[in-house]
C-alpha cells in the first residue's frame, strides 16, 4: 500500500494554511501507511540564498566561523546560507559524519520519519509550515527496511523530491547506470533510484514533463509517483494504473490524495472538479518562476 | 443508534459523520425482506470505504457525497444510488439489485458480479466488469483498460469509448460499444448484432435510462480460441 498527498496552491492566500491542510491530508491516509511518513515543503525562499535540511541523531552544534541560520524541527534542522559559502558549509558538514544532508534547494524543506503520519507531523510542526506546494506520504514498507532513510520522499536534486506508492522491478539495473553517471544513492530503495532518474533528466536538461514521459520507458514495476520542483507539481501512473489516485482541481488548488478520503476536508472540495488521472498520461503544474 | 433519525415511519437518515459505518452496515444487513425502514439516506460519508456492503433486503440507500473502495459490495437486492463517486471494487460481487452511480466510479467497477444492474453515468475507470459472472453494467460514459478481462457472463454496455484490451481473455459476456475501442484483448472480436442482442441492448439502455439505440452499438464478443490448450502453442510457454 502507501498513501501519497500532495498540494500546489494557485491562490497565495493559502498559502499560510498549506501545513495544516497537508498535515489533514496525511492523517486521513494513516491506515495506507502507518510505518512511517514524511513531506517535503517548498516555502518562500530567499533571493542568493540556499537552505539545506538536516538530520542528526546527536543534534546540530555546527562548528565555530560557521555562523549560520538555523531552525530545529526535531531531529531535522533547516539551514540557510548564502550561496557563496556553499563549498565551505559542504566541507564542515562532511566532518560530522553524525549529520545526514536530508535535501538541499532554494525553497524546498524536506522531514521524515518512522512512526504514524500524526506523530511525524507533530514532531516536525507541519501545520504552522507555509508554502506554495507540497507532497507528502504515508509509507507501508515493502521494498526495504522501516527506517528514517527508508521513508519518503526521497530528494535526489536541488528542490527536487519524490513520493511512491508501489514497487520497482528494475531498480538495481537503473542504480547501476545512474551510478556510473555520477548520480548518489544512499539507500538500497526502489523510489530512490525513480527519484535519481529523474534528477539525472533533469540535469541532463530534460522538463519535468519530458523526464516523466521518459520514466514511462525506463522504469519498470508499479508505480503512481508525485514529484515536486522548486515550481512545479507532477504526477504519473504506471500504464497498468495497480495503483490508486484521485485528484481534485479548484480555482484554488490541485490536489493529489490516494484516495478521496484524503481530500474530503479540503476548502471548496464540494464544488471542485474531481478525476481519476489516466494510465500512463504525465501530469504537471508549474507556477510562473 | 443514536443517531440514527427517523424522518417518517420508513425514512432513515445516516449520517456517517457521527455514527460508525460499522453501526450502518450492520443496520442495513439485519433489516429482514418485509421490514417497513424502506428508504435510508446516508449522509457525510467523506469517501469511506464499504459502505452499504451486504444488504440482502429489497430497500433504496442513497448516499449523499463520495464513496470510497468496495461501494455496496455483494449487494443482494438493494437498490444503491451514489450522488457523487464512487471508489474501486464498486458493486464487486452484487448478487441482485441495482447500484447507480450518478459520477464516475473507479477500478474494478462490478467485479465478479453475479446479477443486478450497475449503472454509472459518468466514466468507468480500469477494469470495469473484470470477471463479471452474469451482472449487466451499463456505463453512460468511457470505461478504462481492460475492462471485462475474463468476463464469463453478463452484459456490459459502455456507451462512450473503451481503453486498451477490452474483453481480454473473455470467456463469454456481450459487450456493446458506442464509441471507439482502443484496441482488443487476446480472444475478443466483433460480432454480428442478432435480434436477441438488440432486445438485450434495447431494454437495458431502457433501464439505465440512456436514449442511445442499439443499432448505434457495435457487439463485441468471445472468439473461443482460449477455451482449449492447442498443441502447436506448447512452445510459447
Amino acid at each position: 500500500m502507501c498513501g501519497i498527498a500532495g498540494l500546489f496552491l494557485k491562490n497565495p492566500s493559502l498559502e499560510p494554511a498549506l501545513g495544516r491542510m497537508l498535515s489533514g491530508m496525511l492523517s486521513a491516509l494513516t491506515d495506507r501507511g502507518p510505518d512511517s511518513a514524511g513531506f517535503a515543503i517548498y516555502g518562500a525562499g530567499a533571493p542568493g540564498q540556499l537552505k539545506y535540511t538536516l538530520r542528526s541523531a546527536g543534534g546540530f552544534n555546527l562548528p565555530q566561523g560557521l555562523e549560520l541560520s538555523c531552525t530545529a524541527h526535531d531531529d531535522h534542522a533547516v539551514i540557510t546560507f548564502p550561496v557563496a559559502r556553499e563549498a565551505e558549509v559542504r566541507a564542515a558538514l562532511a566532518a560530522r559524519p553524525e549529520i545526514t544532508i536530508v535535501a538541499t534547494g532554494a525553497r524546498m524543506e524536506l522531514f521524515k520519519g518512522v512512526g504514524l503520519p500524526d506523530a511525524v507531523t507533530k514532531r516536525f510542526g507541519l501545520e504552522k509550515m507555509s508554502g506554495s506546494h507540497a507532497i507528502g506520504h504515508t509509507r507501508m514498507a515493502t521494498e526495504s527496511a522501516v527506517t528514517t532513510a527508508g521513508a519518503h520522499p526521497f530528494s535526489t536534486g536541488a528542490d527536487q523530491c519524490l513520493v511512491h506508492n508501489g514497487s520497482l522491478s528494475n531498480h538495481n539495473d537503473v542504480r547501476r547506470v545512474l551510478m556510473r553517471e555520477g548520480i548518489t544513492f544512499a539507500t538500497q530503495n526502489d523510489t530512490e533510484v525513480a527519484a535519481g532518474y529523474l534528477s539525472h533528466q533533469l540535469r541532463e536538461g530534460k522538463k519535468l514533463n519530458e523526464a516523466l514521459t521518459n520514466a514511462l520507458d525506463r522504469l519498470d514495476g508499479f508505480y503512481t509517483f508525485v514529484v515536486g520542483t522548486e515550481n512545479g507539481f507532477g504526477v504519473l501512473r504506471d500504464p497498468v494504473a495497480c495503483k490508486p489516485a484521485v485528484m481534485a482541481e479548484t480555482a484554488d488548488y490541485v490536489a493529489f490524495g490516494s484516495e478521496y478520503r484524503a481530500l474530503a476536508d479540503l476548502p471548496g472540495i464540494e464544488a471542485a472538479h474531481l478525476f481519476e488521472p489516466e494510465p500512463g498520461q504525465v501530469y504537471f503544474w508549474e507556477r510562473a518562476a | 443508534m443514536s443517531a440514527v433519525h427517523k424522518t417518517t415511519e420508513d425514512a432513515v437518515i445516516f449520517d456517517l459523520a457521527a455514527e460508525e459505518l460499522r453501526s450502518l452496515n450492520a443496520a442495513l444487513q439485519a433489516l429482514g425482506g418485509k421490514t417497513n425502514r424502506t428508504a435510508w439516506t446516508i449522509v457525510n460519508p467523506r469517501g469511506a470505504h464499504a459502505i452499504a456492503v451486504g444488504v440482502t433486503a429489497p430497500v433504496a440507500i442513497t448516499i449523499e457525497g463520495h464513496a470510497g473502495y468496495y461501494c455496496a459490495g455483494m449487494n443482494d437486492g438493494a437498490f444503491v444510488t451514489i450522488n457523487g463517486n464512487a471508489g474501486t471494487g464498486l458493486a464487486e460481487n452484487m448478487m441482485s439489485g441495482t447500484v447507480h452511480v450518478k459520477g464516475d466510479a473507479s477500478q474494478s467497477a462490478g467485479a465478479t458480479a453475479h446479477g443486478g444492474l450497475l449503472i454509472i453515468d459518468g466514466n468507468a475507470a480500469a477494469r470495469c466488469g473484470i470477471s463479471m459472472k452474469g451482472v449487466d453494467i451499463v456505463v453512460k460514459g468511457n470505461a478504462g483498460h481492460m475492462s471485462a478481462f475474463m468476463a464469463q457472463s453478463g452484459n456490459l454496455v459502455i456507451c462512450g469509448d473503451a481503453g486498451e484490451a477490452l474483453g481480454d481473455s473473455l470467456y463469454e459476456a456481450r459487450l456493446f460499444v458506442k464509441g471507439a475501442v482502443k484496441s482488443l484483448g487476446a480472444d475478443c472480436e466483433g460480432k454480428e448484432m442478432t435480434a436477441e442482442d438488440k432486445e438485450i441492448l434495447s431494454a437495458l439502455l431502457q433501464k439505465a435510462g440512456c436514449h442511445e439505440t442499439p443499432e448505434e452499438f457495435t457487439r463485441y464478443g468471445s472468439a473461443r480460441t482460449l477455451y482449449h490448450f492447442h498443441v502447436d502453442n506448447a512452445g510459447a510457454y
